[in-house]
């Protein structure tokens, strides 16, 4: 039986004290004089004592679930285990204390590092040279698409090419930076499995097609196999390939982004090389190119010649879409991850992450409906449909108030009730069998039931409706509400 | 073979794993990528430490470094609470029922923020300043329907190239208003510079010379309420300096690294970004929200989320997706740390130690060009020297004295070295002692 710790915190602005960190310098006689019209005499931000703010963010921490409390098997987002040496090479004090813009001689270190993860990231996806700038993987897809748009206003045919297609299957990040980056996006429909209709792709690719941009596998854990074919097509219109990379995670090591014929591909460090999301981020979204659009990337590009440089500039270059380097504590990370791992490793993950995806599938089919064809990759869609189904987000708060994460629901849009499973290479049978008993459970369960659920967890249904209607973003907004409420009473 | 491996190859049907491989094509599968053999972790911690070893840290420096990336004393408590397996395993919080401690976190970082710089909302993160000045460009953009904004002339580099990126993909014509003799941001040049298409000015303080710029308070005036006004601030600052609420600010954005976030070779960092009340629908980012569940407890939820991509799509606000939400939390632990005294006394170590350091290059004669102007935590100096001549008593003192300014910035004068010193808690007496031998050699 799962409980997960309950806290009545109060928010950190009502627990009041006194300061007990020293600062340094704390006790200097210093002389300061700041002009009338930009002082500030004081904040509302209060005092408190270490201690109490330890206890209290603690306390947090333990109402909050992620990877190292149990089974997280959230689809697109490949929730494989962390490994905690990442963190602690991290946290490396000559990692941590050095400053971006240092003279490079005095960063060799971190430069080597830069430049072996980009080598390595290079022979993964079979490109010709990498970016490690982008600081998420949607930050990814804006740096490949303005590549996209600088390459074909080089060729003078960014006037005519200005449409980006995207299958409906696709992340919805796709469209919102093809967006971003100053294209319009043509969607194609999907086939009734998934894949894309190769009849509308041919239909929507034509000379106006700045770049095709697709996931694969897919969104639904289908291999696009006919992948080449469209490769071939999208080419002979003159039109880029960009491969989001979210789902690496099932064909690693098996096959390239290359090997299918794409010119751009995205990599979410986050997801597929082990480095911790952290409730949100940061993240690292790498873009790795062709040839032919090399001199576009961002600048520096770090190169090596016996000494490590940070000086290059790329001739067309983009320009710049991060500070400096990235998220470099999470490309650290991911390093020490690749290196740990080697071509077995990865092979490894990705063959296991498949095995258990495939088997949560075979397991999850005999009691509801799993659309596309049988052999999936790293992930697959269930379809809570047919009569007395649950609805998918009652089968997800069921399953977060067993001590399980639920999966991600209601996406792709294409699948009715959606619940996109990725179990990843980092779970057990044991814990898969127990997920489909607890999915299973609540297909048997009356539909009224779940409306008291969850009721394990620090707090049951939230009032969505509620909390998007009078937002209150900040506490002070809420206690204003409150006063005004007591007021008209 | 192990018996769960066993029973799941007989529930697939399958004697080999390449079975579920068998869709990809053949002439497109990779036999090998050339990639070395794996490694085990007491190895690679050994080859990592020798690679941070390669590196020289600020700690085994004189370093007077800054422009933009500070480097602040980080408590071991926001490290540890940034270690906690719970937040840093989480995905971002879409099962809010069992996530509830990082979106109160989140909601608490901001609850601070918005109190620090009096501005009604501010999402629970964006990747860097750099980035929330773009994202506040386009949001501006769309607001008032105009397409042209204002920059500063002075700015750091990397921010205008981030925002010259994010322009042209939105269209933007990004327009250029001078300084004036003070450093500060040139009034009459940003009068003549709006035109019917000015869309909103983006001004800051301190700015990239360290310059409280006291002309920010008037700029509002004269842009007029139909335009926006987008102010960058150091967090920071914030205990001595007046909020940018206060200069009645649509917009402001801040670089967060500085809340306890450490250096990491510039990321992660932490971009903040709050907004006017009646601008919340436009605004970017992910916001957590405060409200009850069915049983009327406290809960918080992920509020507007039709802004976003994974609803919205190509009509999202933004295409963001992950941010930089534990960095967030991790500023909410400093500031909680801090409180009022703390950031107080940060900020007056920070522009009394500067200002001790200022009196020192005056004492040796050196040009402090902005000299009049009041700066927080860094100032021009401007050496007669060659950039070499520099170099080499630098190095022999293990000195970073600061950053020098290139021709990205106009200064193209092979015998003058234009350099922006910064002085933060951290610097210590002999980081000063190293200083002032550098003074005495060039002065």
């Amino acid at each position: 039986m799962y409980h997960q710790a309950v806290f009545d915190e109060p928010i950190i602005l009502d627990v009041k004290g006194k300061r007990t960190l020293k600062l340094p310098h704390e006790n200097d006689d210093l002389k300061v004089s700041v002009p009338p019209v930009m002082k500030r005499e004081r904040t509302n931000l209060g005092d408190r004592e270490e201690f109490e703010v330890i206890r209290h963010f603690v306390r947090l921490s333990e109402m909050n679930f992620g990877v190292d409390l149990g089974f997280y098997p959230l689809g697109s987002c490949t929730m494989k285990y962390n490994p905690k040496i990442n963190d602690e090479i991290a946290s490396l004090d000559g990692f941590r204390f050095i400053h971006p813009l240092q003279d490079e001689q005095d960063v060799q270190g971190a430069l080597k590092l830069l430049y072996e993860l980009s080598e390595m990231l290079k022979k993964i996806t079979g490109m010709a040279e990498i970016t490690l700038q982008p600081l998420a993987g949607a930050e990814g897809e804006f740096t490949g698409l303005s590549i996209v748009s600088a390459y074909f206003k080089c060729l003078g045919e960014l006037d005519k090419r200005r449409e980006v297609v995207v299958p409906d299957s696709a992340h919805g990040s796709n469209p919102a930076s093809s967006h971003m980056a100053g294209f319009e996006v043509v969607e194609i429909p999907s086939n009734p499995d998934g894949t894309v209709n190769l009849e509308k792709f041919k239909e929507a690719v034509t000379e106006r097609t700045a770049a095709f941009m697709i996931t694969n596998p897919n969104t639904l854990g289908i291999f696009e196999d006919k992948i080449v074919e469209m490769a071939n097509y999208a080419h002979s219109k003159g039109a880029l390939l960009y491969y989001d990379g979210a789902n690496l995670n099932g064909i690693m090591t098996k096959t390239t982004p290359a090997k299918m014929g794409f010119d751009i591909v995205h990599l979410n460090l986050h997801k597929t090389f082990s480095t911790p999301h952290g409730g949100g981020g940061p993240g690292a979204g790498p873009v790795g190119v062709v040839e032919k659009l090399k001199d576009f990337l961002p600048y520096p590009i770090v190169t090596h010649d016996g000494k490590y440089h940070n000086s290059y500039i790329p001739p067309k270059t983009i320009g710049k879409v991060a500070s400096f380097y990235g998220n470099f504590a999470v490309l650290v990370r991911a390093w020490t991850y690749i290196k740990m791992m080697g071509e077995e490793g990865l092979r490894e993950a990705c063959e296991t992450a498949v095995l258990n995806s495939n088997y949560m599938r075979s397991q999850m089919e005999k009691f509801m409906t799993v659309p596309g064809k049988k052999i999936k990759k790293h992930e697959f869609v269930a379809s809570s449909v047919g009569p007395g189904m649950p609805k998918a987000g009652d089968i997800a708060k069921h399953l977060i108030d067993n001590g399980v994460h639920a999966p991600t629901i209601y996406f792709p849009l294409i699948v009715p009730e959606a619940l996109m499973i990725e179990p990843t290479e980092s779970a057990t049978k044991e814990e898969m069998d127990r997920f489909v008993e607890i999915v299973k459970e609540a297909t048997k369960l009356p539909p009224e039931s779940f409306e008291k659920e969850p009721v394990n967890l620090k707090v049951t249904r939230i009032d969505d409706v509620d909390a998007s209607k009078n937002p209150r973003p900040t506490y002070k907004v809420m206690k204003e509400q409150l006063a005004m409420q007591q007021q008209s009473f | 073979m192990n018996d769960d491996l066993n029973e799941i190859f007989q529930e697939l049907n399958i004697k080999n794993v390449d079975e579920l491989f068998s869709d990809i094509p053949e002439q497109i599968r990779t036999s090998s990528l050339g990639l070395q053999n794996g490694m085990g972790e007491d190895e690679i911690r050994r080859i990592a430490a020798q690679y941070a070893s390669m590196n020289r840290t600020v700690n085994q420096l004189h370093s007077f470094l800054g422009f933009g990336i500070y480097n602040h004393f980080v408590p071991a408590a926001v490290a540890n609470i940034l270690n906690r397996n719970e937040f840093i395993t989480s995905y971002t919080p879409y099962q809010a029922e069992t996530s509830q401690g990082i979106m109160q976190a989140l909601f608490e970082y901001q609850s601070l923020l918005s109190e620090l710089l009096q501005m009604d909302a501010v999402n629970s993160s964006m990747y860097d300043a750099s980035t929330a000045l773009g994202e506040a460009a386009r949001m501006v953009v769309n607001i008032t329907g105009k397409d042209e904004f204002l920059i500063p002339q002075f700015m750091h580099h990397y921010k205008r190239a981030v925002i010259e990126n994010y322009a042209r993909g939105a269209g933007i014509r990004l327009k250029v208003v001078k300084f004036d003799q003070n450093g500060m941001i040139d009034l009459n040049d940003l009068k003549a510079s709006i035109t019917e298409r000015t869309s909103g000015v983006y001004v800051e303080y301190p700015n990239m010379f360290g310059i409280i710029d006291t002309n920010v308070p008037k700029v509002r005036n004269i842009i007029g309420d139909e335009r926006m006004l987008v102010i960058g601030v150091n967090p920071i600052s914030l205990g001595v300096l007046a909020p940018p609420g206060k200069f009645d600010a649509d917009i402001a954005i801040g670089e967060g690294q500085v809340l306890g976030l450490g250096l990491n070779f510039g990321g992660p960092l932490l971009g903040v970004f709050g907004a006017k009340e009646k601008y919340i629908r436009k605004m970017p980012g992910k916001l957590m929200g405060i409200t009850k569940d069915h049983n009327g407890r406290m809960a918080f939820a992920m509020i507007l989320q039709t802004r976003e991509q994974h609803i919205r799509r190509e009509k999202a606000i933004t295409n963001m997706t992950s941010n930089q939400a534990l960095m967030a939390v991790g500023s909410a632990v400093y500031l909680s740390l801090l409180g009022d005294s703390g950031l107080r006394k940060i900020g007056e170590i920070n522009m009394g130690r500067t200002k001790e350091l200022m009196d020192m290059v005056e004492e040796f004669g050196i040009s402090i060009p902005y000299s009049k102007s009041p700066v927080f935590n860094e100032f021009l100096i401007r050496i007669n020297a060659s950039k070499s001549f520099i170099n080499r008593i630098t190095k022999k003192l293990n000195l970073v004295p600061g950053y020098i300014l290139g021709k990205e910035y106009g200064f193209f004068d092979r015998n003058q070295v234009n350099m922006v010193v910064n002085v933060t808690e951290r610097t210590t007496d002999e980081d000063f002692n190293a200083f002032r031998e550098f003074l005495s050699e060039v002065a």
